[in-house]
C-alpha cells in the first residue's frame, strides 16, 4: 500500500521542554529536522507547575543557556514574577526562580520553533522506530507515514501509555486531558529497550475570584530583576511583577485527608507507578509525616490572561468530592471553586541506565532519548537533556565528535552521568546535593564554564562569546590588582574598618586580604579603593567570591583535578569483563551491564570496589602494553 | 579513589617475624617526610633528597617531635630504582608490633597516608617496575588483600565501638540532610537560628571522636592478632585451655559489653604470634533465649575467625551439638583439640580425624598435656601461610585512626566556618567529609545516603 515517505536528518518526538531544545539544537546547526507532537498546542506545554528554575534547576537553565539553548532566552520574555533564592547563603546556592506566564510561555516558544531555519513541525503519533541492523533508520506514524533519518531524539515525556488518575476515576490521557501515546511503547519493547512504568502528579487549578488573599501573606518577586539569559540585557527585565501568596493547611486538612485514604487510588494500589519522593502529594505528606501540624501551600498565578491559580504544595489524587472538602479547609480558601481537579499521572519511561553518557542507546546506534522518558522530572531536568540529546544526535550525523559534560564541569554533567549510571528507581530531580564539586558550578559562572564549549559546538555566537572572554579577562585582572594592592594602617582605613566591626589594621594588608574577612567583601570596600576600575555588576560579584571563597575553590579544584585523572581512563564499550579473572562476580555483571565509558565512570557504580578499580587499572595497563590476551576469547 | 603520586606508608613486613620490622614510604614526598623525622647523630635536620648517590644507607633515630621512637636503619631509595618505581624511603626498626606501628603512625603525622590494600605492589606494576606477565598475580593479590582487609577492619573493631561510630555517622548525616534539604526548598525550610545549635550538636560529637582516638591510643578500639575462636559443646573444656593458653602471660583481659556471660576474649601471645582468643558459650540446641543469643554471637565470631580450635570431649561420645560444629567449621582454618586425655576415651582421634578433615592433636587441658604441640602446629599454620594473614591487620589499626583523626578536624573545620559566619552550604562538604572517613571505619560507603535521608526524613516540595 502506498504511503507517505519523507527523508530528514534528525526526527524529533515529543516537543515538550526536551523535545524543542533538542528540535532547535539540531536545526540551528543547520540539520534538517522534524519534529512531532501528538498536538500543536501543547508545544513547551507546562503541565504541572507555573515556575521555571528553582534550587538547582535554576542551574541548569543557566548552564543550558551558556551552550546556546533556548529556555533562559525564553522565560525572560514570558516571566511575571523572579526571584534569586538562597540569598542569604552561600553563593554556590544561590538560584534563580521565575513565575511563568504559561501561555505566554508556550506562545513564545512557539514562536521562536516556527522561526527556525530546516525545522518542520508536524502533528502526528509516533508509533514505531524503524530499526535495522542495530541502526535506528527513521520512525514511523499511526497513519502509516514514514521518515526516514540518520538519527531519532525521542522525548515523549509522561505521554507513553498516560493514565490520568483521581479517586476511581481513570483516564487514558496524556497531562491536561490531551491525548496520549499509545503505540511506541510496543515498539520499543520489540526492539529490546527495558521500560519502567512511572508516575507523578499535580494540584488542582483554582479560580482566582474564589480566594481570600486577605487570609494569606503575600510574597513579591525581587526588585532588582536578574535575568536567566546571559544575552538578555538586564534592563529590558525590570517591570511590573506580580505576587504570589502563602496559606497553611491545619488540622481539618489532615483529618479529611485521614479519614479518606481509603479513596486514593495511591493507597488503594489502583496507582503501579512509582512517585518522586521530593515531590509527595499531600496525602503523602500527611501519612509521612503525622507530627507536622500544617504545611505550607502557595497560590501561584498561572498566567496575566486567566484567573486560574496553581495550588502549590497540595497535589493530590483523592476523589473531586474531597479534594474539595479538603482545599476548602485553608485559610483563604474557604469558598474556593476548582476549575481542573488535581491528578496523578502514570506513564511509561525507561530504565536509564541502557543509554551512553551521550544520550544514545548503547544498543541502537543513532537513537537518542531526554526529558521525563529517560527517567527525570521537571521541566530544567528535561530540557537540558534534550538539548544534549539533540547536540548528540547532531553530532552523529554531522561525523563530528560526541559532546559530554562530565560531573566538574556542569550540573547538566552530575545529571546525565547519574541518570546513566546510577540505579533510578523513581523519578529524577536534580538536586545541589548531587553535585560533589558545587562551589565551582556556580550559577553565576555558567557562561565562563561554558560559553566557549557552546561556540565550539556552533550555538552561541561570536559575539556572545567574546563578551565572556571580556568578562573573564576583567576578572582576573581585577583579582590579581586586588592582590597586589596594598592599603596602609592610616586612620581612613582603621575607621572604615572599626564602622564595619572589623579588627583594625596592625601593619598593611592587601585588597584582597581584607575582601576576605567574613564582614567585609568587595562592593564595600569600594570606599578605600581609588584606583578601581568601573566593572559591570555580574563581573563585580565574580571578583568578590573568587577571592572571598579562595581556599574552598582550591580544594575543590584540587578534587576536581584527582576526579578527571580517572575520568580520561577510557574503557571500551564493548569490553567483556568475564575475561578479568581477579574482579568480583558482583563487579564483573554490574560493568557488563552497565560498560562504562570510564574507570571514573566504574568507580561510581554501585556493586565496584575501590580494589575493584584498581585491579582494572593493572588490567588496562597490562593490555596496554600488550602484555596479554584481547578481552574476549 | 587516590592519586598514584602521594606518598603511601605501610608496615612491610610479616606479622610474627621477630627482630627487624620494616616500615615502608613511598612517593612523592617519602624523602621530605621522612627528613622531617629522622635523625642523625641526634641531629635535626638531615635532608634525604639532598644527597648525590640515590641509594644510600644512614643510621640514627626516628622522633615524633622531641620524643625518640626507636633506633633505625634508614635506606634511601630515588625513583625509578626502587620496588615501586617512585622515591621510596624503608625504615627498618625494631620488630615488635608496637614500635612498628608506632613509627608509621609517625610517618602518617608527617604526611604520608597509610596505603591502600596492595597498592605499593600495584604502584610498581604501574611505574613498569614488574614484568606484565606478573599482571594476574597482581590483581589477584589486590584482590585478595583488599578483601582481606576489609573482613579484619570490621572484625577487629571491639563490639562496641563500631555501634558508636554508626550513631556518629547517622547524627552527622542527619544533620547535613536537615541544611542541604533547607537549601534545596528554602521556602519549606528554615535555617534561622540553626548554626548555633549545630554547634552544641557537633560539640559532643567530636567529645565522642576524641574520646575514641584516647581509647585507640590505649589499644581498646580495635584488636590486633589472628583471631582465634574456640568452639565447643558445654563442658569440653574451652575455658580451662583458654586459662592454659593464657597462663601467666596473660596480656589484656577484656570483657565485650555487656556479654560476659557468652563470649570473652583474651590477647594472648604464643611463640611470638599474637592471637586474639575468643572464648565462646558452649554450642547445643537451647530455648533459653539467653544462651540461644550467646551461641548465635559464638557462630558469628567463627564466621570471621582466622582461626577456629574446636575442642571435642573425648569423655563423651559425639552428638548432634558437635555436628552442629563440625559444619560451622567448613571452609575455616580448623585445629580440632581432642580434650580429656587423662579420662576414659568415647571419642576415637581417628574417627574424629575422618568427620572433620582436620588435624586432630590430643590434649588434656587439666594435666596441661599437648599443648606445646598445638602450639607448634598453630605457629607452622601461620608461618607457612596456611593462616590468610598479613599485614594489613596492623595497618587496620592505623588506617582506623587517621579515619579518626581526619573526621576530627573536618568537624572542626565545620566549627571554624560558624565561628567565621560562613554561609551554611559551606557546612555539607565538610560534615559530609567526616561522615565518609567514620564510613570508612565500618566499612560502609556514602551511596546514595544523603538524598536517602535528606528524602526520608524531611518535609519536601510542591
Amino acid at each position: 500500500m502506498p504511503c507517505l515517505e519523507e527523508i530528514y536528518d534528525v526526527v524529533v518526538v515529543g516537543a515538550g521542554h526536551a523535545g524543542c531544545e533538542a528540535a532547535l539544537a539540531c536545526a540551528r546547526l543547520s540539520l534538517e529536522t522534524i519534529m512531532f507532537t501528538v498536538s500543536i498546542d501543547s508545544i513547551a506545554l507546562m503541565p504541572c507547575n507555573p515556575n521555571i528554575g528553582g534550587s538547582s534547576k535554576g542551574h541548569l537553565v543557566r548552564e543550558l543557556d551558556a551552550l546556546g539553548g533556548e529556555m533562559g532566552k525564553n522565560i525572560d520574555k514570558t516571566f511575571i514574577q523572579s526571584k534569586m533564592l538562597n540569598e542569604s547563603k552561600g553563593p554556590a546556592v544561590h538560584s534563580l526562580r521565575a513565575q511563568a506566564d504559561k501561555q505566554d510561555y508556550t506562545r513564545e516558544m512557539r514562536r521562536t520553533l516556527e522561526n527556525t531555519d530546516h525545522l518542520t513541525i508536524r502533528q502526528a503519533e509516533v508509533s514505531e522506530i524503524i530499526v535495522e541492523d542495530g541502526k535506528i533508520r527513521g520512525v514511523k506514524t499511526f497513519s502509516g507515514a514514514v521518515y526516514r533519518s540518520k538519527a531519532v531524539v525521542l522525548a515523549t515525556g509522561t505521554y507513553l501509555n498516560a493514565r490520568c488518575i483521581y479517586g476511581d476515576v481513570s483516564n487514558a490521557t496524556g497531562p491536561n486531558g490531551l491525548q496520549a501515546a499509545n503505540h511506541l511503547t510496543d515498539s520499543l519493547k520489540a526492539n529490546g529497550v527495558e521500560m519502567f512504568r512511572f508516575k507523578t502528579g499535580t494540584p488542582a487549578r483554582v479560580d482566582k475570584r474564589s480566594i481570600d488573599f486577605s487570609k494569606m501573606e503575600e510574597q513579591f518577586g525581587d526588585r532588582r530583576v536578574v535575568p536567566f539569559s546571559f544575552s538578555t540585557d538586564p534592563d529590558t527585565v525590570q517591570k511590573d511583577q506580580v505576587s504570589c501568596w502563602l496559606t497553611y493547611t491545619n488540622e481539618r486538612t489532615h483529618d479529611i485527608i485521614r479519614a479518606n485514604l481509603d479513596r486514593s487510588p495511591l493507597f488503594s494500589g489502583a496507582i503501579e507507578g512509582t512517585g518522586p519522593r521530593y515531590c509527595p502529594s499531600i496525602e503523602d505528606k500527611v501519612v509521612k509525616f503525622p507530627d507536622k501540624e500544617r504545611h505550607q501551600v502557595f497560590i501561584e498565578p498561572e498566567g496575566l490572561y486567566t484567573n486560574e491559580m496553581y495550588l502549590g504544595g497540595m497535589s493530590s489524587s483523592l476523589p473531586e468530592d474531597v479534594q474539595y472538602a479538603m482545599y476548602r479547609t485553608v485559610a483563604g480558601l474557604e469558598q474556593v471553586k476548582i476549575v481542573r481537579n488535581a491528578y496523578a499521572i502514570e506513564y511509561d519511561c525507561i530504565n536509564s541506565r541502557q543509554l551512553k553518557p551521550t544520550l544514545e542507546f548503547k544498543a541502537i546506534e543513532g537513537l537518542f532519548s531526554g526529558g521525563q522518558f529517560n527517567g527525570s522530572s521537571g521541566y530544567e531536568e528535561a530540557a537540558v537533556q534534550g538539548f544534549m540529546a539533540g547536540v548528540n544526535a547532531a553530532m552523529k550525523v554531522m561525523g563530528r565528535e560526541a559532546f559530554v559534560l562530565d560531573r566538574s564541569q556542569a550540573y547538566i554533567g552530575v545529571l546525565i552521568d547519574d541518570l546513566v549510571t546510577k540505579e533510578n528507581h523513581e523519578p529524577y530531580r536534580m538536586m545541589t546535593s548531587r553535585a560533589e564539586y558545587r562551589l565551582l558550578l556556580r550559577q553565576d559562572n555558567a557562561d565562563l564554564r561554558l560559553r566557549k564549549i557552546g561556540h565550539q559546538m556552533g550555538l552561541v555566537s561570536d559575539k556572545e562569546l567574546e563578551r565572556t572572554l571580556k568578562k573573564e579577562r576583567d576578572i582576573e585582572a581585577e583579582v590579581e590588582r586586588l592582590e597586589h594592592t596594598n592599603i596602609g594602617a592610616n586612620g581612613k582605613v582603621q575607621e572604615f574598618l572599626e564602622s564595619h566591626g572589623s579588627t583594625p589594621l596592625k601593619t598593611g594588608a592587601t585588597l584582597a586580604e581584607l575582601v576576605r574577612r567574613p564582614e567585609l567583601d568587595y562592593e564595600m570596600l569600594a570606599e578605600l579603593d581609588d584606583r578601581r576600575p568601573e566593572l559591570s555588576s555580574d563581573t563585580a560579584e565574580q571578583v568578590n567570591i573568587n577571592i572571598k571563597y579562595q581556599g574552598y575553590i582550591r580544594r575543590q579544584e584540587q578534587q576536581v583535578a584527582q576526579f578527571k585523572k580517572l575520568e580520561s581512563k577510557r574503557l571500551n564499550e564493548d569490553f567483556d569483563y568475564s575475561a578479568v579473572k581477579s574482579l568480583r562476580r558482583e563487579a564483573v555483571q554490574k560493568l557488563n551491564l552497565y560498560k562504562p565509558v570510564s574507570i571514573g565512570q566504574a568507580s561510581r557504580i554501585s556493586g565496584v570496589s575501590p580494589a575493584d578499580i584498581s585491579v582494572l587499572l593493572v588490567y588496562l595497563e597490562q593490555m596496554r602494553h600488550g602484555g596479554g590476551r584481547e578481552g574476549k576469547d | 579513589m587516590r592519586n598514584h603520586t602521594d606518598t603511601i606508608a605501610a608496615i612491610a613486613t610479616a606479622v610474627g617475624s621477630s627482630g627487624i620490622g620494616i616500615v615502608r614510604v613511598s612517593g612523592q614526598e617519602a624523602f621530605a617526610v621522612v627528613s622531617k623525622i629522622f635523625r642523625k647523630g641526634g641531629k635535626q635536620g638531615c635532608d634525604l633528597g639532598a644527597a648525590e648517590n640515590d641509594h644510600r644507607v644512614l643510621y640514627g633515630h626516628i622522633y615524633d617531635e622531641d620524643e625518640m621512637v626507636d633506633e633505625v636503619l634508614v635506606l634511601v631509595m630515588g625513583g625509578p630504582h626502587s620496588y615501586t618505581g617512585e622515591d621510596t624511603v624503608e625504615i627498618d626498626c625494631h620488630g615488635g608490633a608496637l614500635v612498628m606501628r608506632r613509627i608509621l603512625e609517625t610517618v602518617i603525622k608527617y604526611g604520608a597516608r597509610p596505603a591502600e590494600p596492595g597498592e605499593f605492589t600495584k604502584r610498581a606494576f604501574l611505574n613498569g617496575r614488574m614484568d606484565l606477565s606478573q599482571a594476574e598475580a597482581v590483581m589477584d593479590l589486590i584482590q585478595a588483600k583488599n578483601q582481606y582487609a576489609l573482613k579484619s577492619s570490621v572484625g577487629q573493631l571491639r563490639g562496641k565501638v563500631s555501634g558508636r561510630i554508626r550513631d556518629l555517622r547517622e547524627r552527622i548525616l542527619h544533620e547535613t540532610a536537615f541544611i542541604e534539604s533547607a537549601l534545596d526548598d528554602p521556602e519549606h525550610i528554615s535555617l534561622d537560628g540553626y548554626p548555633l545549635r549545630l554547634k552544641g550538636i557537633l560539640e559532643s560529637v567530636m567529645d565522642e571522636v576524641r574520646g575514641l582516638l584516647n581509647s585507640a591510643d590505649r589499644g581498646r578500639v580495635m584488636t590486633e592478632g589472628v583471631r582465634t575462636v574456640i568452639l565447643g559443646k558445654p563442658n569440653a573444656g574451652k575455658s580451662s585451655l583458654l586459662n592454659v593458653l593464657a597462663g601467666e602471660e596473660r596480656a589484656i583481659v577484656t570483657d565485650i559489653a555487656g556479654t560476659t556471660r557468652d563470649i570473652l576474649e583474651e590477647h594472648i601471645r604464643m611463640e611470638g604470634i599474637s592471637l586474639n582468643v575468643v572464648d565462646t558459650a558452649g554450642i547445643r540446641e537451647t530455648g533459653d533465649l539467653v544462651e540461644q543469643i550467646g551461641v548465635s554471637r559464638a557462630k558469628d565470631a567463627a564466621r570471621d575467625a582466622d582461626l577456629i580450635i574446636y575442642v571435642v570431649d573425648g569423655s563423651v561420645p559425639l552428638d548432634e551439638n558437635d555436628e552442629a560444629i563440625m559444619s560451622m567449621i567448613q571452609g575455616q582454618k580448623a585445629v580440632v583439640l581432642l580434650n580429656k586425655s587423662d579420662m576414659e576415651r568415647a571419642v576415637e582421634a581417628e574417627e574424629l580425624r575422618r568427620r572433620t578433615d582436620r588435624r586432630v592433636i590430643e590434649i588434656s587441658a587439666k594435666e596441661e598435656t599437648g599443648i606445646e604441640e598445638l602450639e607448634k602446629t598453630v605457629k607452622d599454620m601461620v608461618y607457612g601461610g596456611e593462616i590468610d594473614f598479613n599485614d594489613q591487620v596492623y595497618i587496620t589499626n592505623v588506617r582506623h585512626k587517621t579515619a579518626l583523626t581526619e573526621a576530627l578536624s573536618s568537624l572542626m573545620m565545620v566549627m571554624e566556618s560558624i565561628d567565621l559566619g560562613m554561609p551554611e552550604d559551606f557546612y555539607s562538604i565538610d560534615l559530609m567529609n567526616a561522615y565518609e572517613c567514620l564510613g570508612s571505619i565500618v566499612g560502609e560507603a556514602v551511596e546514595e545516603d544523603l538524598v536517602n535521608e535528606i528524602f526520608g526524613k524531611f518535609c519536601m516540595g510542591k
